[in-house]
């Protein structure tokens, strides 16, 4: 019993720290980037700026929740960026040809999470790679983007118009829009369903053991398809963010995001192996990401290319800290 | 469900004439066995005894060909392992089978959790296995994540999520093997509190103590059928053995023993002294000698195969030294071992023997290949001439040096792994169960090669869970029991009997729970 | 010889000839011209040649259950420093080693942290996927640089007889197909790719070779970059080698190497970046507008990779073969 009692306190001692660590360290790069700014620059550290990080990345935070889900599993969404594009496309040309508002928006949705729906079907059923059948899935829906039309289509609907510019002002000197809502609605939404319904306890369990979920008893293959839905309907709803944000639909928009979110949730702490990692640890994966690219461009001096260079050697660290992490705690 | 530790002398679990064929296999042959509430069960035989199969088809994962199964007198089959657990039977296996990155209240009610308006309610589900928690008189934070909990108290874990299930029948298969003594004490503990509760608990172990310390009574299975049920306190460890291992005691033979008598060599070609790692083997020393065969014997899980992965570099020692023709050797992995001439055939043929998609020829020159590195391709014709020599001296077939290795059947498959090391010319070849689930034809031809690589000088330590094997291709015999080395029996009249008395021997300080 | 596994990708390259010789009766013809040939046949082979010679690394790499997606990257990096040597009055062979040095030790690099570190090949090689094109736009320092050097532009767009750029695929094909056949090298990547532990039980360095492949597929991204920068006669870090790394991977599955890796073949590589290129011709000639194209390649990737199934063989032939599973598939092991 002493050796059981003994287990309890240390476990207290420890539990905190080791399951929350890496997004403490991901908020901790946050708070220091955004710090730096605030140091460096004039006027960086207004509540405009801050805010302004979630306008300019609420398509990414959508994204980023939905590639959660599935790297939660262990699995992989190539596809995301390219479903988003489809979605600015299918979003600008429904409504280019008249359809109201609502159906262009069902419609987008609704294609989304089939997309996603079915590669979870071919992963799931046929056995194959998700890392080669969403590749399939980018290169279907980029292709499909350009089979509907070569140029870049704009949006001129009223009802999109006024959801892209109107804001809110909530509090004095800080402007939010629509997007930062909905982002942050899906948010909360994923946190829901991933700490407080069943199928969310599941994608965590089938990304810890997906052989003990399955004597478990758990619907472990219902889940592993049911995620690539989930990121198909983030995408899509991601890029009528993204729709929002440009006014138009082009089938070369968001070439590349799918690095981008990848690159935010491995920052944010969740681990590509599976099982470990928190929604919100995307989200402040995603600011820190926003944080640098506005520190480059109050720099002026920079060139934006930093941007990527910064991503690489944050994602590197990170990465490195996950893996000495996991050695110590084997 | 209620009224069945009322009749408790009505069995709850009785499975009739049980038959499971696998693909040309038929791994279970009309075995009856009955299980009692409030009775711990132990299910004994050695590997491939058909153990597991049982199991399995008892809790849904197999489904027998022939036979019934009755559940609290009615019959019943189960398609799935989830129909089985919502019956009432849990399993608890070997390994853990949960979630480490979970916490331990949700790993107990993974998949049942309570709900209010549609949400887990958390506060309920900690509540509720703070309670089960509690059942088995475990005190740990529901909210823990669990892997950070030792292996024994995961174990624990996994029998509060069986009992999640409110169930009347517990597997517990070989939940033992890897905790030390106090856990085993703690999860008997456990044991007992259930069966004062009537549930009826099914366990399997491997370690003789551990069954006299806490079953009521046994089933003893060998070769897929069964030997029969005994009990505990009517059956000595030297039965209880020989019925496992199927010899009948006083029948016993001495074997005829390879009669040459061989001079050991002055300096040893291994020496390990104190060598041991944590978990896996206790300190021993051995010594082998050029031309000579050492047998390695113990029941399953008595720590031969991690003896021969410490001997072999696989596996990093913490304690003891290990050296070669005299000279100390700090391995580095296999690599360093098998510079000095030692090789080791492993056990698990599929996972750390055979390349499955290469082909014979491949297969037999990997380690020669290996050790002259990639810019010193093994000639072709020398390669062909290996093959050819090999697959005629071992009769391996087909005798196709182009087929692919995955096509073989087992026992050629191992001959071919057994070739491999072979042409490497090693001064010590270790030998892990290399006739296991082989045909007799080849099993004798392996046995015969062991001899006559002996007589060329080579040393062999010889690891098999087949006693009459061992006693005979063996000079020595050196046994395990429970992780450590125990004996060693040397000298000309070495019989399966004193091997099986020096396993079955009752150690008094040993591992025996004291309670 | 259905079951042979090139069967499939051999059907989709002759369809697709097929089908360009239905729709331009003179798809086949080559001419002879000044000492050059010239044809759609040529054109698709030359085309191909950096996404073959990617290709051919990438084999390599997956073969020993890895990916490398960081060759379109270090392509941009190859061009931008050859050109950027070139422009500021260096030699063009001098710039092309300098360069070809540097894409080995960015292969060195991901080797490093793949084989050492033990970090995911996929997450190994996206961070210099992500941060090699921006230090690709730092050295041209975000300038799309041209270069008029008559040596440097023979490698991508120059003759000898064919265009040098395929003789250099091939030759390259060639050599690592002698290297690796001819000594041990494919065997141990194959037997390393195939299973790990008993490769390291039976000795072989596992480390050493899986180092080996990425450095070797940094090689083959770093001349793949050279040719492609040197056939427009320009450095664009921005869009040089953009999504090769994809059209490489394809090549690859499409060729009947696994994912998971073990057997690789490197002829079927070759039928996969053949396959791949003549799609784009195929899709140009029937005037579907050249971006779409994408929808094809997802097609032919999602049918080669359904048809190489197992589960499809399965359901096509369930009394043939049943009860033998690929041992690589992993068992709920429950004993």
């Amino acid at each position: 019993m002493n050796v059981l009692d003994l287990a309890r306190v240390r476990n207290r001692v420890e539990r905190v720290p080791r399951r929350f660590l890496p997004v403490i360290a991901t908020f901790l790069v946050f708070v220091l980037t955004f710090g730096t700014g605030a140091v460096r620059y004039d006027g960086f550290a207004s509540p405009q700026v801050m805010t302004n990080l979630f306008v300019d990345n609420a398509f990414l935070i959508v994204l980023a929740v939905g590639m959660t889900f599935v790297i939660l599993t262990g699995g992989i969404d190539l596809s995301v960026g390219a479903v988003a594009a489809l979605s600015t496309m299918i979003a600008a040309a429904t409504l280019e040809a008249g359809w109201p508002p609502l159906a262009s928006v069902s419609a987008v949705l609704v294609s989304g999470t089939a997309l996603g729906l079915l590669m979870g079907l071919v992963i799931h059923f046929f056995d194959v790679q998700p890392f080669i059948v969403t590749l399939a899935g980018m290169f279907l829906a980029r292709g499909l983007c350009f089979l509907i039309s070569v140029e870049s289509v704009s949006i001129t609907d009223p009802v999109f118009r006024t959801m892209a510019t109107g804001t809110i002002t909530p509090v004095e000197g800080v402007t939010l829009t629509y997007s930062v809502l909905i982002a942050l609605a899906v948010v909360l939404v994923a946190v829901y369903v991933l700490h407080l319904t069943r199928f969310g306890r599941t994608v965590y369990a089938v990304g810890g053991s997906e052989s003990s979920a399955r004597l478990m008893g758990l619907p472990a293959g219902r889940v592993q398809v049911g995620v690539y839905a989930v990121s198909g309907f983030c995408s899509a709803l991601g890029g009528l963010l993204f729709s929002l944000y440009m006014l138009s639909g082009y089938g070369l928009h968001a070439v590349g995001m799918e690095l981008d979110v990848i690159a935010a949730v491995v920052i944010g702490g969740t681990l590509l192996t599976g099982g470990t990692g928190y929604v919100v640890g995307s989200v402040t994966g995603v600011l820190v990401l926003g944080t640098v690219q506005t520190l480059i461009s109050f720099e002026g001096t920079l060139s934006s290319w930093w941007t990527k260079i910064v991503i690489g050697v944050l994602l590197l660290v990170f990465v490195i800290f996950q893996r000495l992490m996991m050695r110590r705690a084997t | 469900m209620t009224d069945s530790s009322a009749q408790s002398t009505d069995p709850v679990v009785d499975m009739r004439g049980i038959t499971v064929d696998f693909p040309g296999v038929r791994a279970l042959s009309g075995v009856d066995f009955r299980l009692l509430p409030g009775e711990v069960h132990a299910l004994m035989g050695e590997n491939g005894a058909g153990k597991s199969t049982l199991i399995k088809a008892l809790t849904g994962v197999h489904r027998p060909t022939w036979g019934e199964i009755l559940l609290h007198g009615e019959p019943v089959e189960f398609a799935v392992p989830a129909q089985a657990q919502n019956a009432g039977i849990s399993t608890v296996y070997q390994e853990v089978n949960l979630c480490p990155n979970l916490s331990v209240a949700e790993n107990i009610l993974l998949g049942r959790e309570p709900r209010r308006l549609g949400a887990i309610d958390g506060r309920a589900c900690r509540a509720r296995a703070a309670g089960l928690l509690e059942r088995i008189g475990l005190s740990i934070d529901p909210g823990s994540a669990l892997d950070s909990h030792p292996i024994a108290v995961q174990q624990l874990v996994a029998i509060a999520r069986a009992l999640a299930v409110d169930a009347r029948v517990l597997v517990l298969d070989e939940p033992t093997s890897s905790l030390d003594t106090d856990e085993v004490a703690e999860l008997f503990r456990i044991m007992r509190v259930l069966r004062e509760e009537g549930v009826a608990i099914l366990f399997v172990s491997h370690f003789l103590e551990q069954v006299y310390e806490i079953a009521d009574r046994m089933t003893v299975l060998r070769n897929g059928s069964l030997v029969g049920e005994y009990l505990p306190e009517r059956t000595d460890r030297l039965e209880l053995v020989s019925l496992m291992l199927g010899r009948e005691l006083g029948t016993l033979e001495d074997v005829e023993r390879r009669s040459e008598e061989r001079k050991p060599g002055t300096a040893p070609v291994l020496t390990a002294s104190g060598l041991g790692r944590a978990g896996a083997i206790a300190p021993f020393d051995l010594e082998i000698h050029a031309g000579e065969v050492v047998g390695l014997a113990g029941l399953l899980g008595s720590g031969r195969t991690e003896m021969a992965r410490l001997l072999f570099g696989a596996d990093r020692a913490d304690t003891g030294t290990l050296s070669t023709d005299g000279r100390a050797v700090r391995p580095r992995g296999p690599r360093s071992m098998i510079a000095r001439g030692v090789a080791l055939c492993s056990e698990d043929r599929k996972a750390e023997g055979l390349i499955a998609d290469l082909t014979v020829r491949d297969n037999l020159v990997l380690a020669l290949q290996a050790a002259r590195g990639w810019m010193r391709p093994v000639p072709r014709r020398m390669a062909d001439a290996l093959v050819d020599e090999y697959i005629e001296m071992l009769d391996i077939r087909p005798a196709d040096p182009g087929a692919v290795m995955s096509t073989l059947s087992g026992g050629n498959q191992q001959k071919v792994l057994l070739a491999r090391w072979l042409v490497t010319r090693p001064r010590l070849l270790i030998l892990d169960e290399p006739t296991r689930g082989i045909d007799v034809g080849a099993k004798a031809q392996i046995q015969k090669v062991v001899a006559d690589l002996a007589a060329d000088g080579m040393a062999v330590l010889f690891i098999s869970a087949e006693l009459e094997e061992v006693v005979r291709v063996s000079d020595r015999v050196v046994v395990l029991r429970d992780r450590r080395k125990t004996a060693e029996l040397d000298g000309d009249g070495i019989t399966v009997d004193d091997v099986m008395s020096a396993i079955a021997a009752h150690d008094e300080q040993g591992t025996a729970v004291a309670s | 010889m259905i079951r042979h596994r090139l069967f499939w990708p051999i059907v989709a390259l002759v369809a697709l000839l097929a089908l360009n010789t239905a729709v331009n009766p003179s798809f086949l013809e080559i001419r002879f011209q000044d000492g050059h040939l010239y044809g759609s046949v040529v054109d698709i082979l030359r085309n191909g040649a950096p996404t073959l010679l990617i290709a051919v690394g990438m084999t390599l790499v997956i073969a020993t259950r890895g990916i490398d997606l960081s060759v379109g990257a270090i392509a941009a990096i190859a061009g931008a420093i050859a050109c950027t040597w070139i422009v500021s009055g260096g030699g063009a062979l001098t710039g092309m080693l300098l360069a070809l040095c540097v894409c080995v030790l960015l292969g060195l690099w991901n080797g490093f942290l793949v084989s050492v570190l033990g970090i995911q090949p996929i997450i190994a090689t996206l961070v210099l996927m992500t941060a090699g094109r921006g230090g690709a736009m730092l050295i041209t320092e975000g300038q799309i640089i041209t270069v008029d050097d008559p040596l440097y532009s023979r490698i991508g767009a120059g003759f000898l007889v064919l265009p040098i750029a395929i003789l250099i695929s091939l030759g390259v094909l060639l050599a690592v197909a002698a290297l690796t056949r001819g000594t041990a090298l494919g065997m141990l990547v194959e037997s390393v790719g195939t299973n790990p532990r008993a490769s390291r039980l039976a000795g072989v360095r596992s480390r050493t070779i899986v180092w080996t492949v990425y450095v070797f597929s940094g090689l083959c991204a770093g001349l793949a970059g050279l040719m492609i920068s040197s056939n427009v006669n320009a450095a664009d870090a921005n869009s040089a080698g953009l999504w090769i790394e994809m059209d490489a991977i394809l090549a690859v599955v499409i060729g009947g190497t696994l994912l998971a890796g073990g057997r690789y073949s490197l002829s079927g590589t070759l039928v996969g970046a053949l396959v791949i290129q003549s799609l784009t011709t195929t899709v140009y000639s029937i005037g579907v507008p050249p971006n779409a194209i994408l929808v094809f390649k997802a097609v032919v990737v999602i049918a080669v990779c359904l048809l190489q199934s197992p589960r499809t063989s399965a359901l096509l032939r369930p009394r043939r073969r049943a009860g033998t599973t690929d041992p690589r598939t992993p068992e709920v092991t429950a004993a």
